[in-house]
């Protein structure tokens, strides 16, 4: 389909259909479905080991799926080489060629196929990179913001219908990620192509993306855009992994018509029954910390909200727009509340006796059963993921001694 | 583990460290087949008619060189009895120069490897010395040892005024001069895989060593000496194993007397002059047996399994 | 004081070492000017004769040329199959591996005079008379193991994501193969062809086992058993070219890498 010599005329479809994918001892991904719509700048966003970088690889047809089809633009690609797919990668290390020339490098794809006027054409994608001025250089003698712009323009040239980026901003520094951001999002409007972005970054897949996907543990756990991943997220990894949540576990012990009531440690949570994944049983719910208000003294009930109280404040810091206050509440644990600066220094401090409260509409409510699997939200490879772990499981051996 | 490496990111994380592997078939069959023609036609069938050769029995009243298939085990036994004593000098000689060849090279690439580092061009002037025995012909280089050790060499005569070493005696054609010559010949295959190893070495691990012990001695032994280990082992096998069935230096026209022949000295006389095809087979299959046999203990005993 | 001394210790010693390793080197390169007769042991004041005549010592000229003949022929071939082994077990994962492995060090592991005595004995068995070919096959077979194991280093250390790039840029396997493999591989390539031809010309042992009429400049010095001053004159010569060779390409690798600002 792309042996023609021509170039994709718009961005197609990507459908994946009851994709599996098993390696020698282990399952990368399990029964996967899912349809990407032409022109959308879609993430998949995920841990690492979540399958992601898997699907990527079998998009772009350098893995075989182990069943399943893989559909671009309606055709079956499943059994089509990669060097005949409508697609093009930008790799997570670039994989510039070292022994060729940038323009070398962007002209490749084209030789290939034999497109009329490769250096022109080559020369023109890297003025849309903006490094036409390097095109003579070898990829070494470039910065790393500039071979990830050569390696975008590599693929970008070949005009694919549907363009791969394996994390292609993990390697650059913040700075340098923003001014990607932007231009990956300006190349993506201009040429109308469809993106698919695989990140283990939620703010890089939040920013960027018109769709996310979250990943784990080879399967999608929730889809939508990032306003609704984030204000409703559905399950605890997803609650978890994109920002942070406050979860809470009880029995529903009542329903008003539009809410149901949870019984957390004694006091009745409410929850909107349109943002509950269950309504009935035990069930965990949650809540953002910025969606939380800290009350030095009990207020007043008030229809329409939940309130938790008294606690301790054991922690708080300082982030810059905002105040992380960490409440110690007995019976419920730790609730972290997001305080925007609007005053000079913390509302309260440390050993404060507070309350906290919070609209019923900002609540949410998860289809797991229970937080249980502590491992699967926290990030285990850095060693302040490993200490927050133990320090949890430290916390839980103490409330139950 | 195996998870980790192949989901987010693994793919292409894992290559750094470990080449990724791809699913064989038929590009692989047609890579590999013509080498393998070539190493199954050349190597393993000659290793098959080395061992048939080895079995071969003379005729009743047959002419010199001239021998017919068969089981003659005893040829075997004849080898062993008759040239034992050329056996065990062989593995000798070949201990004694990997030793020595190992003392000699392991400050040398020690000195290359990490000390010189601060100055590459240093660096690069001693590694280029350390191959440059490679460019000038063996044969010539152990003939000019003989000249320069020979009796009317100044050492020999230096030696002889001095009465360190009595008249009457040599130092060409002794134990001495062979194990000397097969030390400097394989000096160079010492010292640079032990550089290797030793270039690889993180600087760190040696701060952080002078960091916790404090004395450099012991920062070597502990820290130093253990990491260039693989490079030790192969070192000493690339040493020992040409070493043992070396016999130019060994030979009456290079260093060597009829006193300190060799199973290869033996080996070439009777294939090549005798022609006792049968006795020099027998020989050459033990000579390899025992390698192997000496190269597989060492190799497990030492951990490193990698050898290429 | 201990410190100073062990400072300077090592120093010494690998100076001492570095002369010891250059002294029999200096001794054939200074004979190559000995105004010698037949016998070049014993020095006879300085010549430059025998570097301008040296074609005139019988023989030693064709010696020379069938080495460098049979140097290259066999180099092309361990070259080219040790590459494509190296590749294919570097590269690629199927069913006997380990033991492809084994097999191809073996080689490395089995004394020059096993080697020759073999093939000997498979020449012999199977009646190929002795010559310019069996010196080929035999230089081409230990010269194999020393490419397969200098390119797969090279194979090891590329990054498969650039092959998988080429595949992704529109690149069939042996396009991909020809334009981003081969071209990276190639300064290991380079390496392993000069390498199998330095052993091959100077390899003695095993070319004595199958050489037959032919002579090898190694085989024409041991026939004179005190070779006149032109064979020195040859290792000599090539020595010479080799060192400037070898320092020529520092300096070139050394400036280019300044030039494109990599610092390693």
């Amino acid at each position: 389909m792309v042996s023609g010599g021509a170039f994709a005329e718009a961005g197609a479809d990507l459908e994946l259909r009851e994709i599996h994918k098993r390696f020698p001892g282990f399952t990368a991904i399990e029964s996967l479905d899912l349809t990407i719509p032409a022109g959308s700048f879609f993430a998949l966003l995920g841990p690492s080991g979540c399958g992601k970088t898997t699907t990527l690889r079998l998009v772009a047809g350098l893995e075989q799926p182990t069943s399943g089809q893989i559909l671009i633009g309606g055709k079956d690609v499943t059994n089509v080489k990669p060097y005949r797919r409508p697609v093009n990668t930008v790799f997570q290390s670039y994989a510039l060629f070292p022994h060729m020339t940038v323009l070398e490098n962007v002209a490749f794809g084209l030789k290939r196929r034999r497109i009329a006027d490769p250096t022109r054409k080559a020369h023109e994608a890297l003025e849309l990179v903006e490094l036409d001025h390097l095109a003579q250089r070898k990829p070494q003698q470039l910065s790393g913001g500039q071979q990830q712009r050569v390696a975008l323009a590599r693929a970008v040239v070949n005009r694919p219908a549907l363009l791969l980026l394996d994390e292609p901003l993990g390697a650059l520094d913040l700075k340098l990620r923003r001014q990607m951001q932007l231009e990956l999002k300006n190349i993506q409007q201009e040429v109308g192509l469809t993106f698919l972005h695989v990140t283990h970054d939620q703010e890089e897949a939040m920013t960027m993306a018109d769709t996310v996907a979250v990943m784990n543990k080879g399967e999608i756990e929730q889809m939508g855009s990032p306003e609704e991943l984030y204000e409703l997220p559905k399950t605890v990894f997803v609650a978890n992994f994109l920002g942070q949540s406050n979860l809470f576990t009880g029995d529903v012990r009542g329903d008003n018509g539009d809410t149901i009531v949870v019984e957390v440690a004694g006091v009745p949570v409410a929850v909107p029954k349109a943002r509950a994944q269950r309504h009935r049983g035990l069930v965990t719910i949650g809540v953002r910390p910025e969606k939380l208000l800290l009350h030095p003294s009990r207020p007043e009930p008030a229809a329409g909200v939940n309130v938790l109280g008294p606690g301790r404040v054991i922690d708080v810091s300082f982030t810059g727009v905002s105040t992380q206050y960490t409440v110690a509440v007995p019976g419920i644990g730790e609730v972290i509340v997001f305080a925007q600066n609007m005053v000079f220094g913390p509302v309260v401090q440390a050993g404060a006796e507070v309350w906290v409260s919070w609209r019923v509409e900002h609540g949410f409510g998860l289809a797991d059963e229970l937080p249980d699997d502590g491992d699967r939200f926290i990030d285990d490879t850095t060693t302040g993921g490993i200490a927050q772990q133990t320090k949890e499981e430290l916390l839980e051996e103490l409330e139950e001694g | 583990m195996a998870f980790a490496a192949f989901g987010g990111g693994g793919a292409a994380a894992a290559t750094a460290n470990e080449p990724v592997h791809l699913r064989g078939g038929w590009v692989a069959v047609g890579l590999l087949a013509p080498g393998l023609a070539y190493l199954l036609l050349f190597f393993l069938a000659p290793l098959v008619s080395l061992l048939m050769t080895s079995l071969q029995v003379a005729p009743e009243g047959a002419g010199k060189g001239e021998y017919v298939p068969g089981f003659e085990w005893s040829n075997y036994a004849t080898a062993i009895s008759t040239y034992w004593p050329h056996i065990l000098r062989s593995f000798g000689y070949a201990l004694t120069a990997t030793v020595a060849a190992l003392l000699v090279g392991y400050p040398i690439a020690y000195f290359i490897g990490v000390t010189a580092r601060k100055w590459p061009l240093v660096q690069a002037l001693a590694l280029t010395l350390v191959i440059a025995p490679f460019f000038i012909s063996f044969l010539l280089r152990t003939l000019a040892w003989k000249q320069i050790l020979g009796d009317n060499g100044w050492i020999a005569q230096t030696l002889h005024s001095l009465g360190w070493l009595p008249s009457d005696q040599n130092i060409v054609g002794t134990d001495f001069s062979v194990i000397f010559g097969l030390t400097y010949n394989f000096i160079p295959f010492m010292v640079l895989p032990i550089y290797t190893s030793l270039e690889r070495l993180d600087r760190r691990y040696l701060e952080a060593g002078n960091d916790l012990y404090a004395r450099p001695s012991t920062t070597f032994w502990r820290v130093t000496l253990p990491l260039s280990l693989p490079g030790v082992v192969s070192g000493t096998l690339l040493t020992f194993i040409p070493a043992a069935g070396d016999y130019i230096n060994a030979s009456q026209i290079y260093l060597g007397s009829i006193n300190t022949a060799m199973v290869g000295n033996v080996i070439d006389r009777t294939f090549l002059e005798s022609q006792e095809y049968p006795i020099a087979a027998a020989l050459s299959v033990l000579l390899m047996g025992i390698i192997l046999v000496i190269v597989a203990i060492y190799v497990k005993r030492s951990g490193t399994e990698d050898l290429g | 004081m201990r410190l100073s001394l062990g400072k300077w210790l090592l120093p010494l010693y690998v100076v001492i070492a570095f002369a010891l390793l250059l002294t029999p080197i200096v001794h054939v390169i200074i004979y190559s000017f000995n105004d010698s007769r037949r016998n070049n042991s014993i020095w006879a004041g300085w010549t430059f004769d025998k570097w301008l005549n040296v074609c005139d010592q019988q023989g030693v000229c064709e010696a020379f040329g069938t080495s460098v003949a049979i140097g290259l022929v066999a180099t092309l071939i361990a070259t080219i199959l040790g590459t494509l082994l190296a590749i294919a077990v570097g590269r690629y994962r199927f069913r006997g591996r380990g033991s492809t492995n084994l097999l191809l060090f073996l080689p490395m592991a089995t004394p020059e005079v096993v080697l020759g005595a073999g093939l000997a004995a498979q020449f012999l068995s199977v009646g190929v008379s002795k010559g310019f070919w069996t010196v080929v096959i035999v230089h081409a077979l230990f010269c194999l193991s020393f490419v397969v194991v200098t390119v797969k280093a090279r194979v090891a250390s590329l990054d498969p994501a650039l092959e998988e790039a080429g595949r992704d840029l529109y690149g069939s396997a042996m396009q991909v193969f020809w334009r981003v493999t081969l071209p990276l591989l190639t300064p290991g390539i380079v390496a392993a062809a000069l390498l199998s031809f330095a052993l091959s010309f100077d390899d003695f042992i095993i070319t004595k086992f199958n050489a037959g009429q032919v002579t090898t400049f190694p085989l024409w010095i041991y026939t004179k058993k005190t070779p006149p001053a032109e064979a020195n004159v040859i290792a000599a010569a090539i020595f010479i070219v080799a060192i400037v060779a070898v320092v020529v390409v520092q300096l070139v690798a050394a400036a280019r890498r300044k030039r494109l600002g990599i610092t390693q």
